[in-house]
């Protein structure tokens, strides 16, 4: 057809138009096998939390049924109450909130201090520390945890909350890390026209600094708040009473003592869980900026 | 913090800006430094003198020279089960999770419909508690009966034994730890969208096709997130524990085939109050850490790639 026109100016379009179609084409197919790849993968990765919130529904006979059941019926809602009677959920989780937020704010306010000093105050030995700061996240936790738990043990803090909070409020290396990157992004006119005013560094790090950190410092509240709510070691060195259980533990040892009563399990494990993914769908921005804060330097 | 404010109101002439600076630098490094000294580097130095001591914690240590080192490595096949295991998992897992998370990034990064909802997906798991994520494995993951053996019975077979045998037990673990890689999902897609789209416009007019253009431009481009991604890997993987720990007790279970590292020094620490002999193994696994670290960075001159050089 194109041959047969005479009339140069439309071969162009017709040939245009054809190029466009055949690019067309291979971009849906290509989006059609990406998408081939990407939703198996995503079912596989939403499975356990379809089988989580599935069998919390569940009345015990429909645990191991085949073919698998994955919409109970009836649905057994009374597993969430009997988790939360049983585990005495609440009692852990005001437990977990308490270490979680006390945890957090101590290292919000020590690692964003720290990190000011190293980002923005010219001083000899921040170098040092920096690299210091550096080499304890290559440090094993099993090489710092019997010492710890030998001078807690003496101070008479082992079975309290103390150990799982005290040493949050003198910063977290990553964090550290993660803040010193984001205050030296900030330009340096902003502090040194403040200091020519006369203004303290306490009075630039909380009035200059701080309110245009604001991002940076969501996400280090939001990593540690996290990391605290999930922690699950650390309350098993440390607490014995259970009044004092955090809820991954609380969990945990339910388990242990009753066995596979999935049911009750599963209930409590979707409490524990949905709390978190909410408050990623809130702030899934924050979350993923601070992921790849953490990783800009290979 | 009052402080700092009092060396500010000095008159400015006592003090050179110098000298103020670098007062002010260590008080808001204060507590860092208090820390760094109190949870770092003292216990760290504790360790490596319990190691070499018998102490349960309660009573002196009494030290007993390498004894508890010799004892490691000459006496002791839970110690050997436990490094034989944690090394399998490292060797195994880390390759595969760099596999997958760079795969589906890739995909990710495409231009395609959705991409927000399947990153928050694969990035779920890494949000659940440890405890909750093992636990439903454990019931998925129950044999011939559990989740995973419906495909299994649908086609009258029994299946594998998946977490209750022992040559069964490992690979298992290595499959769920596939799970938990969605931190790593996020840091190859970004390291994806900063690739200079001009690169593959010049690759485009050399008429690269898409193999070549992915072994010679997004590759290098994103070799510094997979030496990231490996450094911090191998530490994450020498320390694998609350999963294990919790889906076996600590006990194991079968055959010590689920005995990771963390958790025999855990449980020589805590259980059998062989404090001494389990800072021991901490220290061996910190040396080791040290080693495997040090080697990748040297490998990265050979193969890690910078564009225009570091900060």
């Amino acid at each position: 057809m194109a041959v047969e026109s005479s009339q140069l100016p439309s071969t162009l379009a017709d040939d245009q138009s054809k190029r466009l179609l055949i690019k067309r084409v291979k971009g849906m197919v290509r989006s059609v096998l990406i998408h081939a790849g990407l939703i198996p993968a995503a079912f596989v990765f939403l499975l356990p939390f379809l089988w989580m919130l599935s069998t919390s529904l569940k009345p015990d006979v429909q645990f191991y049924s085949y073919p698998p059941v994955l919409i109970p019926s009836p649905l057994q809602w009374s597993n969430f109450p009997d988790a939360v009677t049983y585990i005495t959920f609440f009692l852990y989780m005001r437990n977990t909130l308490t270490i979680a937020v006390l945890a957090t704010v101590g290292v919000l306010i020590s690692s964003s201090l720290v990190a000011y000093s190293l980002a923005r105050i010219p001083w000899p030995g921040r170098n040092i520390l920096f690299i210091l700061t550096l080499a304890t996240l290559m440090l094993p936790f099993q090489v710092t945890m019997i010492p710890l738990f030998i001078v807690f043990k003496n101070f008479g803090w082992v079975n309290s909350w103390l150990p799982l909070i005290v040493p949050h409020w003198f910063g977290g290396a990553l964090y550290i890390f993660l803040l010193r990157q984001f205050f030296m992004t900030i330009p340096m006119e902003l502090s040194e026209a403040a200091r020519i005013d006369g203004a303290s560094e306490l009075k630039i790090y909380y009035s200059v600094l701080l309110p245009l950190s604001k991002p940076a410092l969501a996400t280090v509240a939001i990593f540690e708040f996290i990391a605290r709510w999930r922690d699950y070691i650390g309350p098993l060195i440390y607490l014995s009473d259970q009044e004092l259980y955090t809820l991954s533990l609380g969990i945990y040892e339910y388990q242990s003592q009753y066995g596979a009563e999935w049911g009750l399990l599963m209930a409590a494990s979707v409490m524990i869980t949905l709390p978190i993914i909410l408050l990623f769908f809130f702030l899934q921005k924050t979350f993923v900026q601070g992921i790849a804060l953490t990783g800009i330097k290979g | 913090m009052a402080t700092a404010l009092t060396t500010e109101n000095l008159p400015r002439r006592r003090l050179s800006q110098g000298t103020r600076h670098t007062i002010n630098g260590l008080l808001f490094a204060s507590p860092w430094i208090v820390g760094l000294l109190a949870f770092w580097i003292y216990p760290t130095l504790a360790s490596a003198y319990y190691s070499f001591t018998k102490y349960n914690g309660v009573r002196n240590p009494q030290w007993t020279g390498i004894s508890n080192y010799v004892e490691l490595f000459t006496n002791d096949s839970e110690f050997l089960d436990a490094v034989y295991n944690t090394v399998y998992f490292a060797v195994v897992s880390i390759p595969l999770a760099i596999i997958f998370a760079f795969g589906l990034a890739l995909m990710l990064n495409a231009k395609i419909r959705a991409q927000v909802v399947y990153r928050t997906i694969y990035f779920l798991p890494t949000l659940v508690p440890e405890v909750a994520l093992a636990l439903v494995w454990l019931f998925i993951f129950t044999p011939h009966s559990g989740l995973i053996a419906a495909p299994f019975r649908a086609f009258g077979m029994r299946g594998p034994c998946w977490l209750t045998c022992a040559e069964w037990a490992r690979p298992t673990l290595v499959l769920l730890a596939l799970w938990i890689i969605g931190q790593q999902i996020i840091l190859y897609l970004a390291g994806l969208q900063d690739v200079p789209q001009d690169l593959y416009d010049a690759a485009d007019v050399d008429g690269a096709n898409f193999l070549s253009k992915f072994r010679n431009v997004t590759v290098p481009i994103l070799t510094p997130v997979i030496f990231f991604h490996l450094v911090t890997s191998v530490i994450g993987a020498l320390n694998f524990f609350a999963i294990p720990y919790i889906m076996t007790g600590g006990t194991g279970f079968p055959a010590n085939s689920t005995l990771f590292y963390s958790i025999y020094l855990y449980k020589n620490a805590f259980h059998y109050l062989v404090m001494g002999y389990a800072s021991a193994m901490a220290w061996l696994l910190f040396v080791f850490t040290l080693v495997v670290t040090l080697l990748i960075w040297r490998s990265a001159r050979l193969w890690v790639f910078y564009a225009g050089g570091e900060e």
